[in-house]
């Protein structure tokens, strides 16, 4: 009979880390080299990028059989991300007319193993939205607190980009940027002659060897199945294995954490509990202090899952505002076919695993129907072709002169559709807007009361509506892509997306930049946590991913997170020296 | 005996194999690797999956196999540059697929089945069977989909745009049309930006405008 077992741990380690991302990988890694014992707990498996058994770089299409289509894992078979919007076993749920989407990664290093290594810091304004516009909130710290810690993570992890001393854009230490690719000069080219700027992109890619653990960049434009030379950023290869490598670490598995354990007496955090996802046993584990970087949706479910007579609300949540203000970027995108491009010159223009080039904020929100400003993301060239290549060409080869000069019927076959195919072929550009939404109290996740996932815990169930904010910020992205496109000689594909559709606007949770739902601020009646991301409630509990986050910008997230981890581990040790904690 | 057991019996014999004490006091051999290499990094249930999906039945009978190979080559023909869909291997692929993703089955089995009652009622025969000329005929009425086609022909250009997606999909992911597109990327280089005679021929130059 399956007996259930409460097995608890003989040791009591310095610290416990809850996930293996960029929050608690970058947490593991600043305590473990400070010499603290750190027990890290992982839900999913181990992965390495460069152990050939999880090695999907530089696989060919044809070496899956369904050629890379993204029938069990939704980046294709050759991304890096074992999990995705549905895990067997782990549901969630939304309120009706809520939508809202839920990507999880189950593996060492969480998302940090497929994301875009998009890595900008938030600009002077980014921290304090709320006072330059009356709407919205500021964070508890500024710019100038976050700064020195950029700093050290951009020279830890490497970032490329370009200086170019915009206000809110701050420069980094950078390595060099890649050359622009051909759709990316032109793009320049065309975006620059309508007023809207076109820099280098900033991607923690290394276009030079940083140190002797990891090696440069080969361009493969594959970051999103991992990078077998540490060349890229990943929580995995970058922060978890090097933190392994002092011998202060305990990495734990396959370990999916119930609830976080406290003392009623002290009401301290003392562990936590998990279900090991292969035996199933139930584990205690103790520690002096608890670290969430569970990720966004995560983090809250733990705290709003450990209840107890002392807090019987959920832990760090006397504010009551666990779970409240999950915000997503909002995204947009639209793609365009660039005649001038057509019958190109065949060269590797793999380059790195992204774009080149990018466009940051560059209007007045003053001046504009919508409070908060995006950036777009660049996509286009010779690429290596994927599950669905050339699918929809009916929708294009009715609208191109064939060699004779000659329109012809769309779709058809034989010969002239495979010379149609090498004529287009790299002849596409498309674009992406990432923008900034107004956080709201109404839009959170919270316990469902019906619902356990399959080791018992119980699940989320989501409340989110985008308001009019964001759907005029949408509408200004379609805008802007059409003129881009145009402005290039391309001719946009598709429809517009209209007021029907929201402009395209993505449904919420499907930019994957969730934040918010731990707050941080200086009064603990309206957040959870102070301002080193550290519980209002409990002095021994942090959280380090991106749940803390008060806003966050049109600047995707992960290097925020890393500063951000980093600063609170430094304020932990600081505090465990001055016997606070 | 059955005579099929008599007949292994006969074949183990004939190789001189002995089964006796001796030989089966030697471990078993290990078990036989798959045939298909599965991609690495697989989680355990992909894993299982892609095993199972494999080694499963053919989804298309003969006929249908024999019909989507030769829409395939009708879509894709070999030319100068490049061979056939079917030399790629496309139409093994569409079989995988249809295993792979349900929901392809009855759009692409019902699609098979309107083009063969549509060719009976035609040219007397089902599709395979047609001359040459009678196929492309069908295919002439059905290729285009920004055409007016009669009400009856709809819903077989609805089918003739699932099947030109899944050749494409599958000939251009194929080595053979890989090396036809001329990508010639995803191997380890160095990027140093686009070469010279491309930057010339658009105009375009890396050095930037004077502020």
């Amino acid at each position: 009979m399956d007996l259930f077992q409460l097995k608890k741990a003989p040791t009591v380690y310095d610290a416990i880390v809850v996930g293996s991302g960029a929050g608690g990988g970058m947490a593991a890694y600043m305590l473990t080299k400070a010499g603290a014992k750190v027990l890290l707990l992982e839900a999913g498996g181990y992965f390495d990028p460069a152990d050939p058994k999880y090695m999907t770089q530089l696989k060919w299409p044809y070496e899956s059989p369904r050629r890379g289509a993204s029938t069990t894992r939704a980046g294709g078979d050759f991304d890096a991300a074992w999990g995705g919007w549905e895990i067997e076993g782990e549901p969630y749920s939304s309120k009706p007319g809520a939508d809202f989407h839920w990507f999880r990664s189950r593996m060492l290093g969480g998302r940090t193993n497929h994301w875009g290594r998009i890595s900008m810091r938030f600009g002077p304004d980014d921290f304090r939205r709320g006072s330059l516009t009356g709407i919205g909130d500021d964070w508890p710290i500024t710019y100038d607190d976050m700064k020195p810690f950029y700093d050290r993570v951009d020279k830890l992890i490497g970032v490329f980009g370009s200086v170019e001393n915009m206000h809110n854009e701050p420069d980094g230490h950078f390595l060099p940027p890649p050359k622009p690719r051909l759709h990316e000069l032109m793009l320049k080219k065309a975006a620059t002659g309508i007023g809207i700027p076109v820099i280098p992109s900033r991607l923690s890619i290394l276009t030079q060897p940083i140190n002797k653990e990891r090696g440069q960049c080969f361009y493969c434009r594959q970051c999103n199945r991992g990078c077998s030379a540490y060349a890229d950023f990943s929580s995995s290869s970058v922060l978890c294995i090097p933190a392994m490598k002092t011998g202060n670490l305990t990495l734990q598995n396959n370990a999916m954490v119930r609830e976080v354990l406290t003392d009623s007496k002290t009401g301290l955090a003392t562990g936590v509990s998990y279900v090991d996802t292969i035996s199933m046993q139930e584990v205690s584990v103790y520690a002096k202090t608890v670290i969430l970087g569970a990720s966004t949706c995560e983090s809250a479910r733990l705290l709003l899952n450990s209840k107890s007579a002392r807090f019987p609300n959920g832990l760090a949540n006397s504010s009551g505002v666990v779970g409240k203000y999950l915000n997503d970027s909002t995204g947009a995108s639209r793609s365009g076919f660039v005649p001038a491009l057509m019958d190109r010159k065949r060269y590797n223009e793999d380059g790195v695993g992204g774009m080149h080039v990018f466009t940051p904020w560059w209007l007045d929100n003053k001046k504009l129907d919508f409070p908060r400003g995006y950036h777009i993301e660049y996509g286009g060239g010779m690429g290596m072709p994927g599950y669905g290549f050339g699918g929809g060409i009916e929708a294009l080869n009715g609208k191109i002169p064939g060699r004779d000069g000659k329109m012809k019927a769309a779709g058809g076959y034989g010969a002239g559709l495979k010379d149609d195919v090498r004529r287009f072929y790299g002849a596409y550009v498309s674009m992406s807007g990432r923008g900034e939404p107004i956080p709201l109290e109404s839009n959170y996740c919270e316990i469902d009361p019906n619902t356990v996932d399959k080791y018992g815990i119980p699940t989320l169930r989501f409340h989110y509506k985008w308001s009019d904010n964001e759907v005029k910020q949408a509408k200004h992205m379609q805008d802007t892509f059409e003129q881009i496109i145009e402005a290039m000689g391309g001719m946009p594909m598709g429809n517009k997306p209209g007021k029907e559709q929201n402009y395209g606007l993505a449904a919420p949770g499907r930019i994957i930049h969730e934040v918010g739902t731990v707050r941080m601020g200086n009064d603990p009646a309206k957040s959870a946590l102070n301002k080193y991301q550290q519980a209002h409630d409990v002095k021994n509990l942090f959280v380090v991913d991106a749940a803390p986050f008060v806003t966050q910008g049109d600047k995707n997230v992960t290097w925020t997170i890393l500063a951000a981890s980093m600063r609170t581990s430094e304020y932990l040790i600081d505090q465990v020296k001055k016997k606070n904690i | 005996m059955k005579r099929r057991d008599t007949l292994k019996a006969l074949s183990v014999a004939s190789f001189g194999m002995a089964v006796g004490p001796v030989e089966a006091a030697v471990p078993e051999p290990p078990e036989p690797k798959p045939a298909v290499k599965l991609l690495p990094g697989r989680q355990k249930f992909e894993a299982e999956r892609d095993l199972k999906l494999l080694a499963a039945e053919k989804f298309f009978t003969p006929a249908e196999l024999q019909t989507v190979t030769i829409l395939s080559d009708i879509i894709i023909p070999a030319d100068a540059k490049s061979g056939s869909a079917s030399q790629a291997g496309v139409p093994a692929f569409i079989e995988f697929m249809m295993r792979d993703q349900p929901r392809n089955q009855t759009p692409m089995r019902g699609g098979l089945r309107w083009l063969n009652a549509k060719c009976v009622s035609r040219y007397g025969n089902p599709f395979a069977k047609c001359t040459k000329a009678q196929q492309i005929d069908m295919v002439e009425q059905i290729a285009y989909p920004a055409k007016k086609v009669p009400a009856d022909l709809t819903q077989g250009v609805a089918f003739f745009t699932m099947m030109r997606n899944f050749v494409l999909g599958g000939f251009y992911t194929s080595k053979m049309g890989i090396e036809d597109l001329g990508y010639v990327g995803n191997t380890p280089n160095k990027w140093d930006g686009v070469p010279d005679d491309v930057l010339k021929q658009y105009g375009l130059s890396y050095d930037e405008p004077k502020k």
